[in-house]
Parts: C-alpha cells; structure tokens; sequence
C-alpha cells in the first residue's frame, strides 16, 4: 500500500484535492507530520473508496473517569492492516456560545489535540460541538485533564443531555429578540450533570435561536426549541421604507405580497401593517431590514419535540408555550425541562425521544403530566374527528 | 498525609465551557444588542452597524468542516493580524473574521484566497454543506459524506462565490438515515441508503448484544427473537425491513454494509426558517443513484440540474420548496426530467395525509 516515502497510495483520493473548494483530503495529507494514525486513516479511506463500503466499527465503553458521555468509541474493522486506526475515538469538545473564540483559545485547543490525538478536527460537528477526531484510548484522560486546565470541557452523547447550541444572537444580530448566548451558556452550565452522566431514556437537545429565520435550525433538530419572537408592533421607519423604495425595490411584490398572513398594504407612498394579524415569519424585515425591526417587547416561543427520523420517524418541534419574555426564559425552561425530564424518564421506552412520547400518549395527556394549560396557539387546527375519548369526571 | 506527600493535583470535571464573554471582540462588548441593522456588501462580507454608529464587518469563509490544526492555527494568524484575534465559526461550518477596520476586507480576503479558502455563502448563495462523517469516521455510513461535499461544492461554486439565486439555497449531506445534521428540512438534502437487511452474524451475536434492547432498536418492528444453534439470536422479517441501520448502531453483530446496494437518495423543498411559509420536511425527489466515488458524477450531475431549474424559473425569494408548492410536484419532475416511481408514494406512519385530497390538479 505504501510508496516510497511511506505514505500510502491514495490514487482515488488524490481526485479530491483538485478544483475550488477546499480539501479535506489536503487537510488529512498536511495533519500528517502530527500523527502517523492519519498516514492510516488516509490509508484505509482510499480502501474505503475502491470497495464502496466504511471500515469502522463502534461500541466498547470509552470515556474518562466518572463521565458516562462525550467520547465516541470508534474502532477500525481491519485493525491488522492499518494498525494505527486499530483505536480511532472521537472527543466532544463543549464550544463556547455562539462559537466565539480567540485566537490564543484556538492554538492552546490545537496544542492539546497536537499532543493527545490525530490533529484532525470537525470545526464543528453537526450538534455543535468542537470535535476531536480520532485518538486511543490511553489518551483520553490526559487530553481530558488538559483540556478542563485550559478551561473546556467535554460535551454530551448518548442517552446524556446534548450540548446545547446557539445563534449569534445579540453579539452580531439586530433581530436577536433574547439574548442567545447567555441563555446556551447558562443552561449549558446549569445540566452538567445531565450532560455528562446519561440519566435518560435518549438524548435531549436544547437549541436557542434569537428570531424566526432559526439559523440553528432549533424547529428541526431540538427537543425543546428556543426561537426568539415579539409580541408587539414591528418597529418601523417609514423614511427608511421610502428609500428602499426609491432603491428599486418593489415592495407591492416582494414584500406585501410574500406576506403568509397578507397583513401588509403599500399605496405607493405609506407602508401599513396589521400587527394583530402578524405572524412574526421576518420576511418583511429580512428584506427591509434598515426599515422593519422586530419589536420591543421581546422573548421566545417554546416548542416540543423534534427530531430526525430514528426511530419513529421525524418529527418538526411544536408549540407548547407561545411566549414568554426574555427576563423569565431561564426560570421558565428551568421548570419546564424539570416537569418534562420527570414525565420522560417513567414514561419513555428506552431510545424514544420526548416528541416521540408525546405522538404516543397524545399532547393532552403530555399537557397534564406536566401541568400546562392546553392553548389554540399549540395546533394548526382543532381535531377533525369524533374519536373523542372524554374523562370519567366531565361525564356522569 | 504525611508532609511530604506532594498531594495529587485535584482533578477538574464540570466546569461546562468556557464563558463566551470572554471570546467577544471588543467592538462587540460595546454593541451587544443594540445592533441596528445590517448589508451585504459583497457576497461573503456582511457589514452591522450599530446603534452607536460603529460599524462590525464580518468576511465569512467556506471549510471543509474537517480541519487539520495546521489550518486552525492559520486562521488564528489571520484573526490576529487582521481582527485582533477574535474569530468565530458558523452553525454551517463557515469561519467568520470580524473587523472594525474595513481597509483590511480586500487584504484578508487576498490571505485567504491564497491559503485557499474562498469568501462567499451570504445571502442568495449556496453556503456550505451541512454534513456527516461518512466513511472518514461512521459505522453506519452508506457513502462518504466529506467526497460528496467537495465534489458538489466544487461543480457549485459559482453559487458560493455570487448571489446568483433567487433566495438563499441549503444543501445537507447524511450518509445514513441517522441523519446527523439538519438534512430533513434542508432545500436539497443528499442522503446515503441502505437496501439490504443486515446480515446476522450469530456466531457473535449472543456474546456482544443485549436482545432485548436490539428488538426495540428497531423501527419497524422487524426483528424478532430466534434460536439459532442453541444459542438465543434474532431473524430479520425481510419485508419489515427499510435498512436504517439502527440495529447496527446498537448491535455491532447486525452489518449492513453492502457496496453493490449501498448508494444516494436526493431530498428537496425543505426549510427551517419561519420566512414566508411555515419550516418543511425535503421529499424525495430522486430514490436511488449508485456510490460513484472518488467524484459521484450520478449525484453532481442531479444536484446541479436541480439547482439550475430551481434558479432558471424561481420567483425572488422563493426558497426551492415554495417554488415547488407554487408551481406543483408534476411541474417539478417534469421541468427536472426526473421520474416518478412508485417509491415517491409514502407507505409509512400517515402516509394518507400526502395523497392528494382534492380536484386541484394542474396540466
């Protein structure tokens, strides 16, 4: 497999380092003089291409001492032929809210992996975490006891609560209609136990999004959505509007008639909104955003359950608390998560996520576990049929 | 404890991340939340302007999510002599340089132009692809994640680097049905499948799974216990099975491996942003295309007539999806050239809700 300077043949791999878009096989080849374990892990993914098929396995309980998460286990299932892989773990590295960092912060984390593992990472893994990729087991404390010197931790897998993530909020965004990161911060700090020791049926995430376009995609991916709304008017400057006008912009039909819910008239001169009959989607603002803002009166709307297809399929998160105001979002979640863990861990079968629950017991019954009032913010529409099963105590 | 003892140094756990606060740039901690509003003044450089009149400008740059420490560090010196050390990454994967100066733009975009990673993903663009570990680091991978991300990114460039669309364009990549990353709700989603049940391997099975926990595993029911030999195992019921591989996740004695069925499926139309119309699933455009790796032309080739129909007769602002609702599913196959089969008729949980229950019929 080798040539001469004992670097594996990579012929098909090779293909990969040309045309525009950077390489990941050239950011494999130049890790190199780190760690022979990439020499192997380029070694076998060129094996992979010419057979079509993945080498690794996973299993095997790998972790660091009294953490029952953030390391993936991973193993190459042709040990004997590329032996440098034989152990090939993943450490989850918590970021920083809002993946904000400095540049001594970014060399102290590569002077650790330097040391400790491949010198390959995932800037960041699809969670949100900074991914260590690819180490031994042996080195998994002493990465561990350095990174926690340097101030990071380890974040979440498994059946743990995920490390939560956010957007970048009101660091870099006027529409942030709660502050992101110190939400994600402060949830991330309050479940490290829940984070770092699985206590629960399945993993559970938490995403926080300050406004309705959800760059982190919260209504997708998270089991507790945090998405940023208003309650009141949009902000609006009718002198910047006119001049988005006199820009060229057509707002009879790029804005009024994009609205979802029509509640915008233009007259050539003076843009008018319902506000009542707003639905908070942003494309008015997005498009005008020197003219529209969200307004004052900020928070977030909670939504429940959502997930990707394993196991009974995916799921888009669901409203459960329409809004509530920036100030009592940590409380709030607090209690909410606290109701929800309890009904989730008797309740829930081993592997099934909290909306998967939900679509099993129904949401009335998940509503009375744990102690909301039922809302028509929560539905698209009412049910539409009679298979209506009342309580014991409504009829006599 | 004796005096002499040197004593263990305490081992440090819990402490979460570190404070984001303490990574904020300056002009930031100035301005944190009171930015007014924002523009693109070229693809990839976005400028905030705040409140106070300070103006943050952001150069953001594609990566192929999988970095070496060397490249890091290069970032680090870029942040350093450009943006006094501060740098941030985005939720797709993107580094993001954040200046106050904005005579130093066009001299960091000539750096990371010559170190090779390009500027552009903002706005109408295609950003970078959401995606997996594939074949790089995944037991469950049908195909590999990184190959097809550089190969469709390298035929899409021109989508990075100008605002050539009618709105902006999410593309996802998961190599199984795990789907790690946002790939359900992305405008065109590439998915890796399985089509063979997994192959049981009962000489270890008994040995290295726990039964019971591999009988929930599975979505469809279809896994049951069996003995075999003697010694307690399980059968696959074939027809239950739809190859997602969670009984290999929690069972390493179920493979499902298999290069000659193992291949693509293209997903379009969904979203996450609330804009206009309501976050959407992607559907199934395309069942099945081989693994062609190194490149995967099969694939490139259908994502870029995809995009280029999509970008040909969208109306502005229209993501992929709602240009499909406006113009309807039979338009859209037909103006791509891609057939329908029977596999784009859902047969799973509610799959009624998808036929079409009305009169309402285009021609």
């Amino acid at each position: 497999m080798a040539d001469e300077n004992g670097k594996p043949k990579t012929k098909l791999l090779d293909e990969l380092e040309k045309g525009p878009w950077p390489s990941f096989v050239t950011e494999i080849k130049k890790t190199s003089d780190v760690s022979p374990m990439c020499d192997d892990l380029m070694g076998q993914l060129e094996l992979s291409y010419e057979e079509r098929k993945g080498h690794w396995k996973h299993g095997g309980i790998v972790g660091v001492l009294g953490y029952g998460g953030g390391v993936i286990g991973r193993y190459s299932d042709i040990p004997e032929q590329f032996p440098k892989v034989a152990h090939f773990h993943t450490i989850r590295v918590n970021q920083p809210s809002g993946w904000f960092y400095t540049s001594d912060a970014l060399r102290t984390l590569c002077g650790i992996w330097e040391r400790h593992g491949s010198g390959l990472t995932n800037m960041h893994g699809s969670t949100g975490d900074l991914v260590f990729l690819g180490t031994k087991t042996d080195e998994l404390e002493p990465a561990f006891a350095e990174l926690t010197a340097a101030g990071f931790d380890l974040g979440g897998s498994g059946s743990c609560m995920r490390t939560p993530s956010a957007c970048v909020g009101p660091a870099r965004c006027e529409w942030a209609c709660y502050d992101t990161l110190k939400l994600c911060n402060d949830l991330t700090q309050a479940y490290q136990d829940e984070l770092h020791r699985p206590p629960f049926p399945y993993k559970f995430k938490i995403k926080c999004s300050g406004c309705p376009n959800d760059c982190v995609a919260a209504v997708a991916r998270a089991d507790l959505s945090v998405i940023g709304i208003w309650k009141d008017d949009i902000q609006q400057d009718d002198k910047a509007v006119s001049e988005y006008a006199a820009a060229g912009l057509n707002i009879q039909k790029d804005v009024c008639d994009k609205c979802p819910s029509r509640c915008m008239s233009w007259d050539g001169g003076k843009l008018t909104i319902e506000n009542r009959e707003c639905v908070r989607c942003m494309h008015c603002i997005n498009v005008m955003p020197k003219a529209l803002q969200p307004g004052k009166e900020r928070g977030a709307a909670l939504l429940i359950g959502s997930k990707a297809p394993i196991v009974a399929g995916a799921l888009l998160s669901s409203v459960l608390v329409p809004f509530v105001p920036a100030e009592e979002l940590l409380d709030t979640i607090q209690e909410l998560v606290k109701r929800i863990w309890e009904f989730w861990d008797e309740y829930g079968k081993n592997r099934e996520r909290v909306g998967e629950l939900i679509q099993r017991v129904g949401m009335a019954n998940f509503l009375d576990a744990i102690g909301l009032d039922p809302a028509p913010e929560m539905v698209s529409a009412p049910r539409d049929n009679p298979y209506i099963f009342f309580q014991k105590e409504e009829a006599k | 404890m004796t005096p002499t003892s040197t004593p263990k140094p305490k081992r440090i756990t819990d402490i979460g991340p570190p404070n984001y606060e303490k990574f904020l740039p300056p002009v930031i901690k100035r301005n944190y939340g009171q930015w007014k509003y924002h523009e693109t003044l070229a693809p990839g450089v976005l400028c905030h302007v705040a409140e106070s009149g300070e103006k943050l400008y952001t150069v953001r740059a594609g990566s192929p999510r999988l970095l070496s420490v060397h490249t890091i560090r290069l970032f680090a010196d870029l942040a350093d002599k450009y943006c006094g050390g501060f740098v941030r990454f985005t939720s797709r994967n993107n580094v993001e340089f954040l200046l106050t100066d904005a005579a130093n733009i066009e001299p960091l975009k000539a750096d990371l132009a010559a170190a090779g990673y390009p500027v552009g993903g903002t706005g109408r663009t295609i950003s970078n692809i959401v995606h997996t570990q594939g074949w790089v680091h995944c037991h469950s991978s049908a195909t590999d994640a990184s190959g097809l991300v550089k190969s469709m990114m390298d035929a899409l460039f021109p989508y990075f680097a100008e605002e050539k669309l009618p709105a902006k364009l999410r593309l996802a990549v998961a190599c199984c049905l795990n789907m790690c990353g946002a790939v359900h709700c992305s405008d065109i989603a590439v998915l890796g499948v399985h089509r063979r049940p997994p192959k049981v391997r009962n000489d270890v099975l008994p040995r290295i799974c726990e039964v019971p926990t591999l009988i929930a595993s599975c979505p469809t029911g279809a896994i049951r216990p069996a003995t075999v030999g003697g010694k307690p195992s399980v059968e696959v019921i074939e027809e239950q099975c739809m190859y997602c591989g969670n009984c290999y996740t929690v069972c390493p004695a179920m493979p499902l491996n298999d290069p000659d069925n193992d291949g693509i499926s293209i997903w379009v139309g969904g979203k996450v942003s609330n804009a206009r119309t309501t976050p959407k699933f992607t559907k199934l455009a395309i069942p099945f295309l081989p693994n062609n790796p190194p490149r995967w032309p099969e694939v490139v080739d259908a994502v870029v007539k995809i995009v280029e129909v999509y970008a040909a007769h969208a109306r502005n602002f229209e993501r992929l999806g709602e240009w499909i609702e406006r113009i309807g599913w039979p338009r859209f196959f037909e103006l791509t050239g891609i057939p329908f089969t029977r596999y784009h008729i859902d047969d799973f949980k509610h799959a009624g809700l998808s036929y079409a229950r009305s009169a309402h019929i285009r021609f």
